[in-house]
């Protein structure tokens, strides 16, 4: 066996280990410690990715000393490892983008307990993706809740402890559906690892026995994880949850919490019920018709808004609206284009949160849109910035948000019935969107001269000019490169299979 | 359709109700110790649909003695094994959300969650 194949396990276990480690170290060294931990597993990450492109093969890592049907396992390919990657990646600039503020809205004494869950988060993430066993991924998910409810929480305002309460709430009636899932499928089966579950399942659906449990397991399985990845009418925590949070945590929450479970409904779509079975049953209809309502309707509450960051917010109810409705479509390229709109909403959305408190912070701290005006000229980089992400989610070429909503459009001109309503709803959420991000971009380069207010150059804010300017470049290299990465996402799809 | 099959598994059918009636307290619940009350309703309702599922009429624990080797004797120690992960996972996020009731308490002295959206609206920020 190749020393390379024990990455995935390093990844997991270096995460865990450095969390608990962080717990008794100053504030300051836990962020080394997180700092070199997120670098280390991108980079493990990225060598694996290379290993997995020249074999051409997934592999499957057996934990513990127990074969197969008994013990545990995880699994890599070439989605995974870049998954991995990608998400490292989005986490670091976060983090580096959101630690001044973090420095300013968090008690310092509160700093090591702040890293030892963004490594917890780290490690959950990672496990959710490379997992190859049910229980485990539950058991992850929960951790994932957990850490990410500390993220919100830790800047103690009313806002958000009631958005943290809102959030458990909503996340726990979805692991609640998931485990209920889980449990039937355990009983129907009798496996837990997901190659033998989907062996069985297939040897089920062939025979046509018990056709109604396999449906309700199906539907309790998606419903669930998709509560917890916010699908439009369980989105209710979502704006205070990322609008009050301090950045760091809603940039993470929004493009890679909610991201990490969508990646887990799509491994147990390919890797355990099959897709053959997922596309016949009538479970994707609803989240079709879930995820269209989500794309119009949480676009209207954003440009009812006049918080720049519940603005925002809302527009992930939106985007994550889009993903599903990718689902919906019940194909391969529907997925396809799915899988792209994570990355391409993750590396936006990050990015727009991320730029939106620099042109707070130059308006004397206030969200109101009427207090931004010529925010642009007063912080030019996260001005740039703002435009580049609302471009992007507008779907303006060059720009990511533009390749996922060409594949989305290819992708439901394939299937007859649902064409019409994904087309329309498409084309309503881009208008929808226009108002909204165009309007604020307007908003910020009407120019108006503010004694009040303070000036941020590019000079005195280095950090966070360089992680605006990575982020900028992140999504121009998703848009202009765009055919490699959708051939590596067909690859990893196959790969599943 | 129901007849025999459902008095069978009477012990599974208790368990389902339970669950609906968790997740319902859970959803629909003002006052957040009804919800929390809720989500262990909830729990504990899957654990009593695994542990249904995991006993074999019969058999006994997986645990050798008297020299009796066969597999046919003994019922699956995995579904128990589940039920205890299951336990750990839910003490952990239970503890969680009764401390954060704890703070909005202390905040707001009150449960009741609308009535606690309804005051930060008023706050405004």
């Amino acid at each position: 066996m190749n020393f390379i194949q024990n990455f995935p396990f390093f990844s997991i276990i270096l995460s865990m280990f450095s969390g608990i480690v962080s717990s008794v170290l100053c504030p300051k060294a836990a962020r080394w410690v997180n700092t070199f931990l997120i670098s280390a597993v991108g980079i493990m990450s990225a060598i694996l990715l290379g290993y997995l492109a020249q074999t051409g093969e997934s592999y499957t890592y057996m934990m513990g000393h127990f074969p197969a049907p008994w013990g545990n396992e995880i699994r890599a390919g070439v989605l995974e490892a870049g998954m991995a990657l990608f998400f490292c990646v989005i986490m670091l600039l976060s983090m580096l983008g959101g630690h001044k503020k973090l420095l300013r809205e968090v008690e310092y004494s509160k700093h090591n307990l702040y890293y030892i869950l963004v490594d917890l988060l780290l490690s959950s993430l990672l496990a959710l993706i490379y997992t190859n066993d049910l229980f485990t991924a539950y058991v992850f998910v929960e951790i994932n809740t957990i850490a990410a409810c500390g993220l919100i929480m830790i800047r103690q305002i009313g806002r958000t402890i009631e958005a943290a309460v809102r959030y458990m709430i909503m996340s726990l009636l979805g692991s609640g559906l998931f485990l209920m899932g889980l449990c039937t499928l355990y009983d129907l089966t009798g496996h837990l690892l997901m190659s033998n579950i989907k062996e069985s399942v297939a040897q089920l659906a062939t025979q046509h026995e018990y056709t109604i449990p396999l449906l309700t397991t199906i539907g309790l399985i998606s419903a669930g994880l998709a509560i917890k990845s916010a699908l439009f009418p369980f989105h209710s925590w979502l704006p205070d949850a990322y609008g009050y949070s301090t950045v760091s945590s809603a940039a993470m929450l929004s493009s890679l919490v909610s991201k990490g479970y969508i990646f887990l409904l799509i491994k147990i779509f390919y890797r355990v019920i099959g897709f053959d079975i997922i596309a016949d049953s009538k479970v994707i209809n609803v989240l079709f018709v879930f995820g269209v309502l989500g794309m119009i309707f949480g676009s209207l509450s954003a440009i009812r808004e006049n918080d720049i960051r519940r603005m925002i917010s809302f527009s992930s109810v939106a985007q994550i609206g889009y993903i599903y409705m990718g689902f919906g479509l019940g194909t391969q390229i529907g997925i396809v284009a799915s899988v792209f709109h994570i990355l391409s909403h993750a590396a936006t959305k990050s990015l727009l949160f991320i730029a939106a408190i620099g042109l707070t912070d130059v308006s004397n701290g206030s969200r109101k849109f009427q207090d931004l005006t010529g925010a642009g000229y007063r912080n030019k980089i996260a001005g740039v910035a703002f435009t580049v992400g609302s471009l992007s989610m507008v779907g303006v070429p060059i720009f990511s948000g533009f390749v996922s909503k060409l594949l989305f459009a290819e992708a439901a001109i394939g299937d007859n019935m649902k064409m019409m309503p994904a087309v329309i709803a498409m084309a309503v959420s881009v208008i929808l969107n226009a108002i909204y991000f165009m309007k604020t971009v307007i908003r910020i380069y009407v120019p108006e001269h503010r004694e009040d207010c303070q000036v941020i150059t590019m000079k005195s804010e280095k950090v966070y000019a360089v992680t605006l300017i990575c982020f900028i470049v992140l999504n121009i290299f998703l848009g202009m490169c765009s055919q490699p990465i959708v051939k590596w996402i067909e690859s990893g799809l196959s790969m599943f299979g | 359709m129901f007849g025999p099959n459902l008095f069978a598994n009477y012990g599974e059918a208790v368990a389902v109700i339970l669950f609906g009636i968790g997740f319902s307290n859970l959803l629909l619940q003002k006052n957040l110790i009804k919800k929390i009350i809720g989500l262990n309703i909830m729990d504990t309702a899957i654990y009593l649909y695994l542990a249904e599922k995991g006993y074999i009429a019969g058999r006994v624990a997986p645990i050798v003695v008297d020299g009796v080797q066969e597999v046919s004797a003994y019922i699956n120690p995995i579904p128990s094994g589940l039920v205890l992960t299951g336990i750990v996972v839910s003490v952990s996020v239970t503890a969680i959300m009764l401390s954060l009731t704890i703070r909005l308490y202390r905040r707001y002295h009150t449960l009741d969650l609308d009535e606690i959206s309804m005051r930060l609206k008023k706050e405004g920020m």
